[in-house]
């Protein structure tokens, strides 16, 4: 029983760190901060124009494995419980 | 070879591909019918997910509208990719886990309530049935457009292409046919995106291509914000969607309802296991984020070519109307490009002055159509991309015809009014559902309700504010009881309508619209389009006050919890 919880609390604590990356990536940068970070350029791009439009994308993309690794890692420890 | 005939080699290859597949991918039992036996790979999985969200619009209207709003585009980018982070992390590991084949059935085992069933079943089915009717226009509308098959008939040809895999196939047929248009799509979206950008900046890949320099050692979107600032538009790179706070909403809007949409849900009830589903969505994602990334490049580059070519430095050396191009003439007669000569000096001006603009009508929509035609690419490009529209309708229209198909044989017929009913009879119910849910549709499609382009965003709506506050508090929280759980449903959905009623009028009829479709009345200056995360907040706030009034969820639930909280 105690497992389980500590599971999850784990699971939890993994999921909140990914949203806060995701929440940083789009809406931060993406919209509050998009001004400042347009100062920045990277070739032709803007730097905020580019996480709006390509860059929150592919950390999306990163973000989901990210989780179903670690997630992952975690089943298998708890697994034996 | 000619266009036409281009277009229908290629179209009927695709065509005789998808009935191929609905004669192999036969179902024979409700699990196979309802979600493929579990027995789809995740990569397999992934890819016919991407064709299943990917629709008409994504593929055809979303470049446009990147093209017209710039910056401003990117609440569709994020929004409509961001979705599936939330549906990996918080919901579709514990629904497969679950392992029931809709999404009010979860909903009424985990709300312990058929009530809550047939309110989770009306949305489904609002949100699915405005959502495919967008679809059969698209399949009406890219049929009268590309092979001169006139709009009724073409919706019919669609119509019967889909009854095949769908009502034999099911979930089965359903998701290799859609494995096989992603691929078509996506070679569809891309080949033209490539060319262009290898034309414009000598780098193949759009998505650096954008981000690369012109000819001149311009960088491209340097020169797209000079040039259509000068002509009176808002510099594309900085053009925001009115406010930030607009901005803010309207992608969490989207974002919440991409993960709250049942045909998309659905579709990862097809997997093997927990970790599949999660590996599932990411791969998903990759298929999605190829077309997503590079949407942008083909927006701008769109906007760049279509204003070269019309304006010149020198506005004297403008392109004359007597001069202009064949796709611009193809596109006139379509009724979607529309020019007045308002200084009647036989050039056009297109300018973002509304006084001195020409180009009175330009629809978004053609920005990816007409792209490969403005670019000169050759003939058998310009048939592939009809071909990849036509896919990303069938697609998305498949998915949510199984997705109202099942609502009615599993949770109206099974769960609710027959529960008694066999295996085999159910089976029958639900190609039977099928076979009705494609003729609703195509009803709709015949005769359109006027309000057609603003549902989808109500769709979304009552996703986000309705759907996807249940099923995130029936995961995440051990008490949330039935009674807060149906007035979080109910006051969610009460609050989108209302919302999008009072703006755009009851049912969408224009004269019925009490506060008016103007900007200063919209709370918070959010469109209403943006509304459902709004929504969403009054379903959580409500459904944890009323929770409180009534008893905890009774033992056998609180386990059901804990066990799908285990993978």
């Amino acid at each position: 029983m105690k497992d389980k919880n500590n599971y999850w609390k784990k699971n939890i604590s993994l999921i909140s760190r990914c949203l806060l990356i995701w929440f940083t990536v789009s809406y931060v940068f993406g919209i509050i901060l998009v001004d400042y970070l347009n100062l920045i350029r990277v070739g032709g791009y803007k730097l905020g124009f580019w996480f709006s439009q390509q860059g929150a994308i592919y950390v999306f993309v990163l973000l989901i494995f990210y989780y179903a690794k670690e997630i992952n890692k975690i089943d298998e420890k708890y697994k034996g419980t | 070879m000619e266009l036409q005939t281009y277009t229908f080699i290629i179209v009927g290859l695709t065509f005789a591909i998808y009935i191929g597949i609905a004669f192999w991918a036969k179902a024979s039992s409700t699990e196979e019918f309802y979600v493929a036996g579990g027995e789809i790979h995740p990569v397999a999985n992934g890819m016919a997910t991407a064709a299943d969200w990917m629709s008409a619009a994504s593929f055809i209207s979303m470049a446009g509208m990147i093209s017209f709003l710039g910056y401003g585009g990117s609440v569709f980018l994020m929004g409509w990719t961001g979705g599936y982070v939330l549906l990996a992390l918080l919901l579709a590991p514990y629904l497969r886990k679950h392992g029931t084949f809709t999404v009010p059935e979860f909903i009424s085992d985990r709300y312990y309530s058929k009530t809550a069933r047939v309110v989770a079943v009306a949305c489904l089915i609002i949100a699915s049935v405005t959502y495919v009717i967008g679809q059969m226009k698209g399949i009406g509308v890219a049929f009268s457009r590309f092979l001169e098959v006139d709009y009724e008939n073409g919706l019919l040809i669609g119509m019967v292409i889909v009854f095949f895999y769908a009502v034999m196939g099911g979930m089965k047929g359903i998701t290799y046919t859609q494995i096989a248009q992603y691929v078509i799509m996506i070679t569809a979206y891309t080949i033209p995106a490539i060319f262009i950008s290898f034309m414009l900046t000598g780098n193949p890949i759009p998505q650096f291509g954008l981000g690369g320099t012109l000819e001149d050692g311009t960088y491209l979107l340097d020169k797209l914000d000079s040039i259509i600032s000068e002509l009176g538009f808002k510099e594309y790179t900085t053009n925001s969607k009115l406010s930030i706070t607009n901005m803010f909403f309207y992608t969490l809007s989207l974002m919440i309802g991409t993960a709250g949409l049942p045909h998309v849900i659905m579709r990862f009830f097809t997997v093997k296991s927990v970790n599949a589903a999660r590996s599932s969505a990411g791969w998903a994602l990759v298929f999605i984020a190829i077309l997503y990334t590079t949407a942008p490049a083909v927006g701008a580059m769109a906007r760049l070519n279509f204003v070269t070519t019309i304006n010149q430095p020198d506005s004297n050396k403008n392109l004359a109307y007597l001069d202009r191009p064949s796709w611009f003439k193809n596109w006139e007669t379509t009724g979607l490009l529309k020019f007045e000569d308002k200084n009647m000096d036989g050039l056009i001006q297109y300018t973002g002055d509304i006084k001195t603009n020409e180009m009175v009508k330009v629809d978004r929509d053609i920005m990816v159509l007409a792209n490969p035609e403005i670019a000169g690419l050759p003939n058998w490009v310009i048939a592939l991309v009809a071909a990849g529209g036509l896919a990303a309708a069938l697609s998305t229209a498949a998915g949510l015809l199984l997705a109202i198909a099942s609502s009615i044989s599993r949770d109206l017929l099974k769960g609710v009014f027959k529960p008694g009913i066999g295996e085999k009879d159910e089976l029958m119910a639900s190609r039977f559902s099928m076979a009705g849910a494609i003729a609703l549709a195509g009803y709709f499609g015949y005769n359109p309700p006027d309000f057609a382009a603003g549902t989808v965003a109500l769709a979304f709506g009552l996703a986000a504010s309705s759907i996807f506050p249940a099923l995130m508090m029936g995961i995440f929280s051990k008490s949330m009881n039935k009674e807060g759980a149906i007035a979080g449903m109910l006051s969610g959905i009460s609050v989108t309508l209302l919302y999008v009623f009072q703006h755009k009028g009851i049912m969408f009829i224009k004269s019925t619209s009490y506060l008016g479709n103007m900007e200063p009345n919209w709370f918070l200056g959010i469109e209403p389009a943006a509304f459902g995360a709004i929504g969403a907040l009054v379903n959580f706030i409500v459904a944890f006050l009323v929770s409180k009034k009534y008893p905890s969820p009774p033992d056998e639930i609180i386990k059901m919890i804990e066990k799908i909280r285990t993978p």
